[in-house]
């Protein structure tokens, strides 16, 4: 008989650290499912953040490295420039790459550096308990934004994919969410673009993905989903912000 | 400018020579950002880098700097970034991630004066950040002093060497003299930089297990086992490595223990004997960390008195106390904010430590 549906290669068959609810296991299969496909486990080293995911190396089975936070995109184009042809990839939370690692980023996919970055947006620092993040919602309340977040104190959430999409060494930027299967099913195609992306030796890719943190946003899991639908994509639409196959 | 000529003499500053050593040492990956005084560094490998194949960036701050060097060496290759004062106290938290990841790689810091935005002169004034750890965490650099440009050159071949030897960051403290000055220098020692295995590097886990490389350690105990091997390490280190040159330190009254610029100027005062009467010996520390302190200790029970001379307001005489433990007195000289001693300086505080009736304090 033929197996349908298995646990991927690529992913460490052991119980995540990750709160319930939390997509982060989730975006993991993907990230596996697809190196599993493209057959690529041996070629691909990871690049964990700090933050939620920072022990992201013992779910993937894969070469990975840490980096300080903030500065996956550093390491990564460290570990790119010497295998340029090894498919390089970070995994990043919101603290991680739009606050302390912004000028990483920036200046990563401004050199167009040949790497794919997932950014796992879940609009607060959940490591730490749940204080506001770059990406938190106008008015959504955190253990450091106990009145909801307010633009004149706290300025509006930053928008990556928006920010990102403008720079010439941008080449695929697109933004997705794990809210329901389809989703999930369109949040893994667009990370397998921005690995072929890589693969083509077209330059910098960056999927964002809207996750649900339903510990720290104080929510059961289902108004979490609930939450990504019908708020948070108000501030982040989902689509792709470019391509250069120039389809968007 | 192709400095491949090995049987050659090259007029090159010490920032240039430090820079050309490292290519010839088979370092391929060079991240740097702009600071004076070592700008010449990057420069140089900007035009030599790509005549190799190799990889310059010039990158958006020291932080990435630091954290491309992290890359590169965890991906297995020889690399290298340098910096001044300022720039090294950014890359701190690197450096500190970098040692506790285990991986090698050489920062050369060209010091200027400070605290803060301070100046752009010749400063010693590093040494604590240098050869105390400097970032956070229980740990060491090993940290080599050059003296001359030559010295400058053939110390980073060896820091290559020592880095990937103990899998550990190596700094190479110079200053804004020693890198800005010129002298003949020549490229001609052997490296095989091929011939360190490094079956921890990430290459893709390609017929073989996965490798992680990583300083985080979640479960209980984990991080003090692993203190306790760093800690093995850096006692092997000091075993092992510790450098100095001795001058006239036989039979000396007095002994001067200096290093980098300071060292050459007080080479100056002994070589041409301006103090007849008195015996005046030289120390110089080339391994900061590991601290030459043994042969500080059996210098101090021979000596009337040891004497410090650095461009600092008194770092490195902690490390000679230290080492001399009371067994006899130590006096210091320093000059701060890009002050240099000349050897007036010296030979007038030397008079001064002699014409004291006893030397049975010791004082700063």
């Amino acid at each position: 008989m033929e197996a349908v549906y298995k646990t991927p290669d690529t992913l460490i068959d052991t119980p995540t650290h990750y709160c319930p609810g939390c997509g982060h296991g989730v975006i993991h299969r993907l990230i596996a499912e697809i190196i599993d496909e493209k057959k690529i486990k041996g070629d691909t080293i990871g690049i964990a953040p700090v933050g939620c995911a920072v022990l992201a190396y013992n779910y993937l089975d894969i070469d990975m490295c840490e980096a300080a936070h903030g500065r996956p995109p550093a390491v990564a184009t460290g570990i790119k420039r010497v295998h340029p042809n090894k498919v390089i990839f970070s995994y990043q939370g919101d603290g991680d790459l739009a606050a302390i690692g912004l000028a990483e980023i920036m200046h990563t996919a401004n050199r167009g550096e040949n790497i794919t970055v997932i950014f796992v947006n879940n609009a607060v620092y959940g490591m730490t308990n749940g204080q506001m993040a770059p990406t938190t919602l106008l008015n959504q309340k955190t253990l450091t934004t106990p009145q909801g977040r307010s633009a004149q104190n706290d300025g509006a959430p930053l928008r990556i994919c928006e920010l990102l999409s403008v720079l010439d060494g941008s080449q695929f930027v697109a933004r997705a969410s794990v809210t329901s299967p389809k989703n999930i099913i369109r949040t893994k195609q667009l990370i397998e673009k921005g690995f072929e992306t890589q693969i083509q030796k077209k330059g910098f890719s960056l999927i964002e993905v809207l996750s649900p943190c339903p510990v720290y946003w104080r929510m059961n899991s289902v108004d979490s989903i609930k939450f990504i639908d019908e708020e948070m994509v108000k501030t982040f639409p989902l689509g792709i912000f470019k391509d250069w196959e120039g389809q968007n | 400018m192709m400095l491949t000529d090995e049987n050659k003499k090259y007029l090159l500053t010490g920032n240039e020579a430090c820079a050309e050593a490292a290519i010839q040492a088979g370092c391929r990956f060079y991240y740097g950002y702009p600071i004076t005084p070592q700008n010449e560094i990057l420069t140089h490998m900007a035009i030599r880098m790509p005549q190799v194949g190799g990889t310059c960036i010039q990158v958006e701050s020291e932080l990435a700097a630091i954290n491309m060097v992290h890359g590169s060496a965890a991906a297995g290759a020889r690399t290298m970034t340098s910096s001044s004062g300022p720039g090294i106290s950014l890359k701190q938290e690197g450096i500190s991630y970098l040692a506790g990841s285990e991986l090698p790689c050489v920062i050369v810091n060209v010091q200027r004066g400070g605290p803060g935005l301070g100046d752009i002169s010749p400063s010693q004034a590093d040494y604590f950040q240098a050869v105390k750890g400097g970032g956070h965490g229980d740990y060491y650099t090993i940290v080599l002093a050059p003296g001359s440009v030559q010295e400058a050159a053939d110390l980073v071949y060896d820091a290559f060497d020592l880095a990937d030897t103990y899998r550990s960051p190596v700094m190479i403290l110079g200053d804004a003299q020693l890198g800005q000055m010129m002298e003949a220098v020549v490229f001609n020692k052997k490296c095989e930089p091929d011939s360190f295995k490094k079956e921890w590097a990430l290459t893709g886990a390609n017929r073989r297990k996965r490798n992680i490389v990583k300083s985080f350690f979640s479960v209980q105990g984990e991080l003090e086992e692993f203190n306790a091997k760093l800690q093995e390490k850096f006692n092997l280190i000091k075993s092992k490595e510790v450098r100095y040159e001795e001058i006239n330190t036989e039979n000396a009254d007095i002994v001067i223990v200096a290093y980098g610029t300071c060292a050459r100027i007080c080479k100056e005062v002994i070589m041409k004997n301006k103090l007849p009467d008195i015996k005046v010996g030289l120390l110089r520390p080339i391994t900061l960390w590991p601290y030459p302190s043994q042969i500080i200790q059996e210098i101090a029970g021979k000596v009337q008195a040891i004497l410090t001379v650095e461009m600092s307001a008194g770092q490195m005489v902690e490390d000679v106390k230290l080492s001399v433990l009371g067994r006899c007195p130590v006096h210091f000289y320093g000059r701060t904010g890009g002050g240099i001693p000349s050897p007036k300086d010296i030979i007038k505080k030397i008079t001064e430590i002699i014409s004291l009736k006893e030397n049975t304090t010791c004082m700063t």
